[in-house]
């Protein structure tokens, strides 16, 4: 086993209760690293052949949870969360921090490869003495909150239990789902802490679907050993430093909140009432609002990471009393702020643990409810529909709504279904088109960064990515978008300085891995598994490139109001990048990777499978 | 962190009554005359476990790879965790220095539990009740 790698990874299969280690070939995992790319990797090679006729939500679907070699080793750790997607019926890699991944890895294992159905629920307890099946029917239905409250206490008595005196246990780590994930709602996050989930992608819903409610680990081991311990040292104590000695304005002193005015204001691209306009006037809603008034802790940072990017809000008095939350970051305060036409920071904050303690993710469950709002707007949905007003701004109801599409009753099993898959069936409903009010991108409602001031994101930045509405991989070149794929792979934080990545990465695993190398050729195989696993799609909904390698209609009305009135994305430019794009990454002009690229990159096994789509 | 959000360092606080020495049944805990920071040798521990209870936190604890109990040695005056938590300005750590016989270090040596709980009370009100 290379290093960096704690040398094993875990497999479940839930349906036979059965509990295996796996390795993987050193050729395969300096070619996929882990995260993202082995996630691809691996869901292409047991599900490749049938992907269009495997059911995210059924049990023939993988849960992956991976981490890379730089994961606890390089500062930023985070974990990448795959399978096939219920959203896009493709592949995304969406990560989350946390101390789940060091503990996964000083207890022994890379990774976890879950298969399968439990009976009933269950949660995964990983230790260094290997893994358990154990009953999770008491925090089966449980918020994040009691999640945690419950199973911190129990997995500390099991681990005393069986370990006495050697002393105090510091507190396990945790992936859950939520309430959310359980009833299989597509817009489900897989979290962890109270606050931080692997949103994109809807994987929540993937373990609920496989009666998971958690994963827990704890190790007592050492991370792995690293190939050369000095020169690591060395470099880590240089970008730590770099981190720590940022001149504390953004992120750390600040978070990525205070993005908000910049993009919001300034940019114009931040998303107000479901993106009907992308400006405000409420002067720095993202800034000193939050922080002043909600703020009890301006540092906090998760295991290995002084970028401090992490704030603890709370909320002590008045009627949102009690509620607990980090940051919340740019994107939720986007989303459930002027996005949902709410403009009050409390009532921000309250929405934002809401979502959090119900498993959404906090960009794709809150543009649902704005969709739903803009239908109620336009009155094509009524208050007999929904159960009562839906207005912009109205918190109670705007939590009533996210309630009942968590217990999928009348109006929320509908939108439970996420904002592309609502349109259609209230299309068909309603016998009108709807798909234009929602904002998604291959059913991947989009992060919060419009295209049309063109100050924020790329005209065609969503639309050829094969992470889809992901804004933390937009597309620009075949060349430097593979950066982000690497960070996915080896599992670390974009927000960590990278200038010492490549020379880290070879200190560690004892590769000669280059940037280059990765850039033309590794990342780009990782890219065209997840496109293949995208065009093939299935069994409900199948993307055609022509149409859906596309914005959303809305980033295609002019913007109505702010600084950049008027402007709008441009068809155009957007058809010449989609064509530049499909060119400098390898695609035909239908956008299917072509069979010459796939053969020089050694993906004989994606070309033949993709013969199909080429007829 | 037993509570979200209430991160606790759950470190040797060197009280001054040192009631983890007597309580090892072979002398392997001594107290260094420089730092204050108590001494464990190695060689001596027979990974008991007496030190664990009779600390009023439960601080110490036994290394996974040898089993012996690691207690805080100050590394040798100048503790390393500080150095980083200073120099990243987050402030958090502190090494207190000199003036031993004023300083009712004993208070300190607490459960993580205990830290926890107060610690969470500050900052998030009754809530914490519900929390704990």
């Amino acid at each position: 086993m290379p290093r960096g790698y704690a040398g094993k990874f875990l497999e479940v299969d839930l349906s036979s209760e059965k509990i295996k280690d796996t390795t993987f070939d050193e050729e395969i995992l300096r070619s996929y690293v882990g995260g993202r790319g082995l996630a691809a990797k691996v869901l292409w090679d047991r599900l490749g052949e049938k992907w269009q006729t495997v059911d995210p939500l059924g049990p023939e679907n993988l849960f992956l949870a991976l981490t890379g070699p730089l994961t606890a080793i390089y500062p930023g750790a985070r974990i990448c969360i795959s399978g096939k997607s219920p959203q896009c019926n493709g592949i995304i890699g969406s990560t989350t921090s946390g101390e789940f991944p060091s503990e996964l890895k000083c207890a022994g294992y890379d990774g976890v490869i879950v298969t399968g159905k439990a009976r009933s629920p269950i949660y995964i307890l990983v230790t260094d003495d290997g893994a358990e099946i154990s009953d999770a029917k008491h925090v089966w239905g449980k918020e994040s909150l009691e999640t945690i409250r419950i199973l911190t206490k129990e997995v500390r008595e099991i681990l005393e239990k069986k370990h006495p005196g050697v002393g105090k246990w510091k507190e396990p780590a945790f992936i859950y789902c939520g309430p959310a994930g359980e009833k299989m709602v597509r817009t489900a996050a897989v979290m962890q802490k109270v606050s931080h989930g692997a949103g994109y992608g809807g994987y929540g819903a993937v373990m609920g679907s496989k009666n998971l409610k958690a994963l827990v680990a704890k190790g007592r081991k050492p991370l792995p050993d690293v190939a050369s311990p000095g020169a690591v040292k060395i470099l880590w104590r240089e970008v730590d430093k770099q981190l720590s000695q940022r001149d504390r304005t953004w992120p750390s002193a600040w978070g990525t909140g205070y993005g908000g005015y910049d993009v919001g204001a300034k940019s114009s691209s931040e998303p107000v009432r479901n993106w009907q306009e992308e400006w405000h006037d409420e002067k720095s809603f993202g800034g000193p609002k939050f922080d002043f008034r909600y703020w009890v802790k301006r540092y906090w940072s998760d295991f290995n990471c002084s970028a401090s990017c992490m704030k603890l809000a709370v909320i002590r008095t008045g009627p949102y009393k009690g509620t607990i939350t980090d940051n919340p970051d740019y994107e939720l305060q986007a989303y459930l702020g002027p996005n949902l036409g709410i403009f009050d920071p409390g009532k921000c904050i309250y929405l934002s643990a809401l979502i959090d303690y119900l498993g959404f993710s906090g960009i794709n469950g809150p543009n649902t409810l704005a969709f739903a709002a803009e239908l109620y707007q336009r009155g094509i949905l009524t208050k007999d529909d929904i159960g009562f007003e839906l207005n912009w701004g109205d918190v109670e109801s705007f939590e009533a709504l996210a309630r009942k599409i968590v217990r999928r009753e009348g109006i929320g099993d509908i939108l439970a279904e996420g904002t592309y898959r609502a349109a259609l069936k209230i299309s068909e409903m309603k016998r009108v088109d709807v798909t234009r009010y929602a904002v998604h991108v291959k059913g991947v409602e989009i992060g919060a960064h419009g295209t049309r001031s063109g100050q924020d994101f790329r005209p065609a930045g969503y639309a050829c990515s094969v992470q889809c509405g992901d804004h933390t991989s937009g597309v620009y070149d075949a060349y430097e978008d593979m950066r982000m794929v690497f960070l996915d792979s080896a599992v670390i934080c974009s927000f960590v300085d990278q200038e010492l990545l490549w020379d880290f990465y070879r200190a560690v695993t004892g590769w000669n891995t280059t940037q280059e190398e990765w850039n033309r050729t590794l990342g780009h195989r990782i890219i065209h598994i997840q496109r293949a696993a995208l065009l093939f799609g299935g069994p409900d909904l199948v993307w055609d490139p022509a149409i859906h390698d596309d914005n959303p209609p809305r980033y295609y009305e002019p913007l109505p109001s702010g600084p950049y009135k008027g402007k709008t994305t441009d068809r155009k430019t957007v058809d010449e990048m989609k064509k530049q794009y499909y060119e400098s990454i390898g695609w035909d002009e239908r956008g299917i990777p072509k069979s010459e690229v796939l053969k020089k990159l050694g993906l004989d096994d994606v070309d033949r499978a993709l013969d199909k789509l080429r007829k | 962190m037993l509570v979200p959000g209430v991160e606790i360092p759950h470190l040797c606080a060197q009280c001054h009554d040192y009631p983890c020495v007597p309580s090892c049944p072979v002398n392997a805990l001594s107290v260094s005359n420089e730092t204050g920071a108590i001494l464990v040798d190695k060689e001596k521990c027979i990974s008991c476990g007496k030190c664990i209870d009779a600390c009023p936190g439960n601080i110490p604890f036994l290394h996974p790879s040898d089993n012996k109990a690691v207690i805080c040695d100050l590394c040798g005056g100048d503790p390393e965790c500080v150095k980083v938590c200073q120099e990243a300005k987050f402030n958090a750590l502190l090494a207190v220095r000199g003036g031993r016989e004023n300083i009712n270090r004993k208070l300190f040596a607490q459960t993580p539990e205990e830290l926890t709980e107060d610690v969470a009370v500050n900052l998030y009100g009754e809530k914490a009740e519900e929390l704990l």
